[in-house]
């Protein structure tokens, strides 16, 4: 039911752990409906995605999303990033089955909730 | 690819070699059909009565109130809207539980809709059915109380000795779907005293595509399937002749070897537990643990979801060649956004529900095949755990970053 890419992700996931001292967390989903995912990123002085990872709790579809979106996102300014829709991640793993478009496709958000709190902090300071 | 390791029997089994075989003559040359009154017809007549005095035999019934059907979907269909059907003037009354298959759960939410009342009883934390529940929600109008025999998820065995006794004394029809059991540890009809009981082939070794409705005589039902006059003008429709032939040879097997598969399986499923629970920090286990079936294992396992267990688990890598099939309750698989319903019946919040994975042995498993298994589960928990934001973060905390009772996501759930 899956692609070979989702398959690829789900197997060999890129960019899974926590990024150091992150300069933005976001975190979407919850337990109680089985998907959970955290997204941290570092931003450099041009403000770009210097670089982002992930943990993920969830179906494989889940797992994949959230890494495809991290490696999209790296290297890219954060106004780019936040334009990284779901139907981008799922379009660049070759399709996601319909069920899993709207409660396992959550990982682009949680790179916009991750930009948000960057930005917040910064306003902050 | 290495040789598989099928642990999700009690979805399906592998139709037995020698059942296979028994079928092969009434799918080929031999395709008379048994309601014909040549002599060519009259063989598969035999045949079929034959099919039917050993499946009687297996459940302790006479071969007269065995009725062929097309699996346990279609006789727990027609004992629930057979019997609400034919006694419809007596009371519109059904009692069952929460933990039941949805082939029972389904034809009572279609009576509900069309006037009748079900009464679905809790399960304790184990999936059992406590009798005086029963007896309680017993009123004038009942007419079926139905309770599966053994959990198809948690492979927990109710006390249907004890409800029957009660049915009986209140003069209320028992049916038990049996699909989980028979084959797999000793039915008998008279010793569980029901007046309905279904089965299933496939789910012992046997042919997909056919079952039975045991029905006790004198019990009124009325068809589901209407047209001929085959099976007593109670069943339509021209037997599954090579089906049929193969249940009975299923039934024959299944008899003969049942005893020891009991004492074997039940070593392994504890075997299964034990080591589970010795290798693995944070894990439940589904069911009670020793009025269970003795091919299930089911347990939860914190901070991880099952669709991706039973993913990683069936692809194999360099390092676990061999494929193990399992499944899962997660909502992942149910192709709904809910966790298992048996599950949720136990009492256990949503998200052990949708980290839980069943293993169901088969009589071609072995030590070797579980240990296998076993070692590939610990591995993928690892990895899976490993990449959980949630796993050993605390499990008040969710994912608002808030802590304790109140937060977002319990007012959510």
């Amino acid at each position: 039911m899956y692609t070979e890419q989702v398959m690829d992700h789900f197997q060999n996931p890129r960019n899974m752990g926590e990024v150091e001292k992150p300069d933005g967390v976001g975190e979407v989903g919850n337990p109680q409906c089985g998907d959970v995912m955290r997204i941290t990123i570092k931003v450099d002085d041009d403000e770009r995605i210097e670089d982002v990872k992930f943990k993920t709790l969830g179906c494989g579809a889940a797992i994949a999303t959230s890494s495809m979106v991290t490696e999209m996102a790296k290297g890219k300014t954060l106004q780019e990033a936040e334009e990284i829709t779901k139907k981008a991640v799922a379009e660049a793993l070759g399709g996601l089955p319909p069920q899993k478009m709207h409660c396992s496709n959550l990982a682009s958000d949680g790179l916009k909730k991750a930009i948000e709190d960057y930005r917040s902090r910064h306003k902050d300071k | 690819m290495d040789k598989a390791i099928f642990f999700d029997n009690a979805a399906t089994t592998r139709t037995d070699p020698e059942v296979l075989e028994s079928m092969k003559e009434w799918q080929g040359d031999n395709f008379g059909s048994p309601a014909t009154l040549y002599a060519f017809g009259s063989q598969a007549k035999q045949a079929i009565e034959q099919a039917r005095q050993q499946l009687a035999d297996l459940i302790g019934a006479d071969q007269k109130d065995i009725f062929f059907t097309s699996g346990a979907t279609e006789s727990n269909n027609w004992a629930i809207k057979g019997v609400a059907e034919a006694l419809a003037e007596k009371g519109r009354h059904i009692i069952t539980d929460q933990a039941e298959h949805h082939s029972i759960l389904m034809p009572c939410r279609y009576l509900e809709k069309k006037g009748w009342e079900i009464t679905y009883l809790p399960v304790d934390a184990y999936g059992l059915v406590n009798p005086s529940d029963v007896e309680q929600a017993i009123r004038e109008d009942t007419v079926l109380v139905s309770i599966v025999h053994a959990n198809h998820e948690i492979g927990t065995i109710q006390p249907i000795e004890e409800i029957a006794s009660i049915t009986r004394e209140k003069g209320v029809y028992l049916h038990v779907n049996a699909a989980q059991s028979v084959g797999h540890i000793p039915v008998d009809v008279t010793a569980l005293s029901c007046d309905l009981l279904s089965l299933s082939g496939h789910k012992f070794y046997g042919p997909k595509g056919v079952g039975a409705l045991y029905i006790r005589r004198g019990v009124r039902i009325d068809p589901l399937l209407h047209g001929g006059g085959q099976e007593k003008k109670r069943r339509a429709g021209t037997h599954n002749v090579p089906g049929i032939v193969g249940l009975g040879k299923a039934a024959v097997m299944a008899r003969k070897n049942l005893d020891a598969e009991i004492e074997r399986l039940s070593a392994l499923r504890d075997h299964i537990i034990e080591q589970l629970e010795k290798n693995m920090d944070d894990i439940r286990l589904n069911g009670h643990r020793t009025h269970r079936l003795p091919n299930n294992v089911n347990i939860s396992i914190e901070g991880i979801e099952g669709e991706s267990i039973m993913l990683s688990l069936s692809y194999p890598t360099a390092e676990n060649a061999r494929p193990v099939f399992i499944s899962t309750g997660s909502a992942c698989v149910s192709g709904t956004l809910e966790p298992s319903h048996i599950l949720l019946a136990l009492g256990l919040p949503a998200e052990l529900a949708h980290g839980s994975v069943r293993f169901s042995l088969s009589r071609h498993d072995t030590r070797e095949d579980a240990d296998y298994a076993l070692k590939a589960l610990f591995e993928v928990a690892d990895r899976l755990r490993s990449m959980s934001p949630v796993y050993k973060r605390g499990a008040k905390q969710c994912a608002t970053g808030k802590s304790g009772e109140g937060c977002d996501c319990e007012a959510a759930s």
